[in-house]
């Protein structure tokens, strides 16, 4: 076994105070288990890029305390309402949010993944995120073709992405099916780092079904077998979020009193007793 | 028939029958009631419809990640989109981002997801909100996640068609940039509305009132469309057709 794989807390100490580090919605690939992980070693001042969105896994990071910069296009529990610690840090006016929308944050990715400097975009002119962004500005097409502006929105390049996926092999491959914003996610990032559900005895990238949907490894950093590290919300094909968890945490969540109770019981508590 | 009728029931029909004809319809996360429209608009298409389903496992046709039904709308795969608003105005700009002086907002709403972009792009965009008060269909937005009209200069292959509330339909007029009432909600009133109504928008001499769906319609939505439905909303199906089934 090489030095790829490491444990969940190593990932989290690799990941440093203030990087800029994108993660995926709730019904893709969330990697919950570091973000505990983060919480319990103290990260602060992160920079959280939702691709495209946020959900949970950002609503507990802000609550702990450890974001300062949010950049999404929305954050959302679906089903569940209102964010509780992201709608209060929003209140509080502790938290930096980089306003989005879904393609933009995309585009910013394909670019980096390009190794260019801007990607452009249609539709978004006449909204107000636009004047709210320095980071993206207004051009035409050089070539004459399609009229009016178009957005130019910078390259997004984060410093970590980090995921969680189904399967993951020796070498580092990590199969995402189908999720395949994670495979941009991870063509962008400087660094990439997994937990993966269960380790796969082979080569994910010598079998043709498996390999159009596999991460190489050559973008992976580092990877930690981590079953179940979705917990508390699914991991598509696998299992479905843990509705009573999700309840509870969201009538905790309500109060700081009740979040910091839950942070005890759910993320301090288990590392204590390690 | 219309007394058994669930409310949830006629803003579904409603919203179908804009969709008839349509080749492709693409549907957000987290809208039970626009989905239902869409898969009724399927079933009665006999199959040339296509419905995307964001959140659905088995209505949903993507292959490329996140990024491809933005790719599909610039290209103009997709015929009709929804968007709602936490604000929405008499221009049809719609707010998902909050209310108060950004980025001070007094209330924050959850972001602006992709309608800054599709808003632009896909022709039909069927505004839906149920809650009809003055609090929601504002004046002006306190912020534009996305411009329910645009200047000429800009490329814009989409925008607003209708907005279906829990009381009305309004219908969208781009050129004079405003919304006329089309039709009232059996049990509403064109006063009511306007009471209710924080913008200014036109009146027709008559206003009709919403059609119901017929037997063969309900018969549809009850059956084929519930279990469709319940797949990716099972409370909501079970809230809305089974009380139905039961009434």
């Amino acid at each position: 076994m090489s030095e790829l794989f490491t444990s969940v807390e190593d990932l989290a100490e690799r990941i440093p105070d203030g990087a800029k580090v994108a993660m995926a919605p709730d019904y893709s690939g969330c990697s919950m288990v570091t973000a505990r992980a983060l919480i319990a070693r103290g990260a602060r001042n992160l920079h959280l890029i939702g691709v495209p969105s946020v959900g949970f896994q950002g609503d507990m990071l802000i609550g702990a305390g450890c974001v300062e910069t949010l950049e999404t296009a929305a954050v959302t529990l679906d089903e569940y309402g209102p964010a509780p610690r992201f709608m209060a840090a929003a209140k509080a006016g502790t938290l930096k949010i980089i306003d989005g929308t879904c393609p933009a944050i995309h585009a910013g990715l394909q670019a980096a993944e390009k190794g260019i400097p801007y990607m452009p975009v249609r539709g978004i002119v006449g909204s107000d995120l636009l004047t709210h962004r320095d980071d993206w500005t207004t051009g035409t097409d050089p070539f004459g073709e399609q009229g009016g502006p178009l957005v130019l929105v910078k390259a997004i390049r984060p410093d970590v992405t980090l995921i969680h996926a189904p399967l993951a092999d020796r070498n580092g491959n990590v199969w995402i099916g189908v999720r395949r914003e994670m495979m941009v996610m991870a063509h962008a990032a400087r660094e990439t780092f997994v937990t993966a559900e269960e380790i796969y005895d082979g080569d994910l990238l010598a079998d043709e079904r498996l390999a159009p949907g596999t991460i190489p490894g050559l973008y992976v950093s580092a990877l930690a077998e981590a079953a179940n590290g979705a917990w508390p919300v699914g991991l598509f094909g696998r299992y479905g979020p843990d509705d009573a968890h999700l309840r509870d945490y969201l009538d905790r969540a309500r109060t700081d009193e009740g979040f910091a109770g839950w942070l005890d019981e759910f993320v301090y508590a288990p590392k204590a007793a390690e | 028939m219309s007394a058994d009728l669930a409310p949830e029931e006629l803003l579904i029909a409603t919203v179908a029958g804009m969709l008839d004809g349509l080749r492709h319809v693409a549907v957000g996360a987290q809208s039970p009631i626009p989905g239902s429209a869409a898969l009724l608009a399927r079933a009665r298409s006999g199959g040339s419809l296509r419905v995307s389903m964001l959140g659905s496992e088995t209505h949903s046709p993507f292959t490329d990640g996140g990024r491809e039904l933005f790719d599909c709308a610039a290209q103009g795969r997709i015929d009709a989109f929804f968007l709602g608003g936490g604000q929405i105005d008499g221009q049809a700009n719609i707010n998902l981002v909050g209310i108060g002086d950004y980025p001070n907002t007094k209330v924050r709403f959850p972001g602006s997801f992709g309608s800054a972009y599709l808003y632009l792009l896909v022709p039909r965009v069927i505004l839906f909100r149920e809650e009809h008060t003055a609090r929601v269909l504002v004046p002006k937005v306190d912020f534009i996640s996305a411009p329910g009209v645009s200047d000429d200069d800009v490329l814009r292959t989409g925008g607003p068609h209708a907005l279906v509330t829990g009381r009305c339909v309004f219908a969208f007029n781009a050129d004079k940039r405003r919304f006329a009432l089309a039709s009232v909600h059996p049990g509403h009133d064109a006063d009511e509305i306007r009471e209710h109504t924080g913008f200014d928008y036109d009146v027709p001499d008559v206003v009709p009132e919403t059609q119901t769906p017929n037997a063969a319609t309900l018969e549809l939505l009850r059956g084929r469309v519930a279990d469709e439905v319940a797949e990716t909303y099972p409370a909501f199906a079970a809230r809305v057709f089974g009380a139905a089934d039961a009434a």
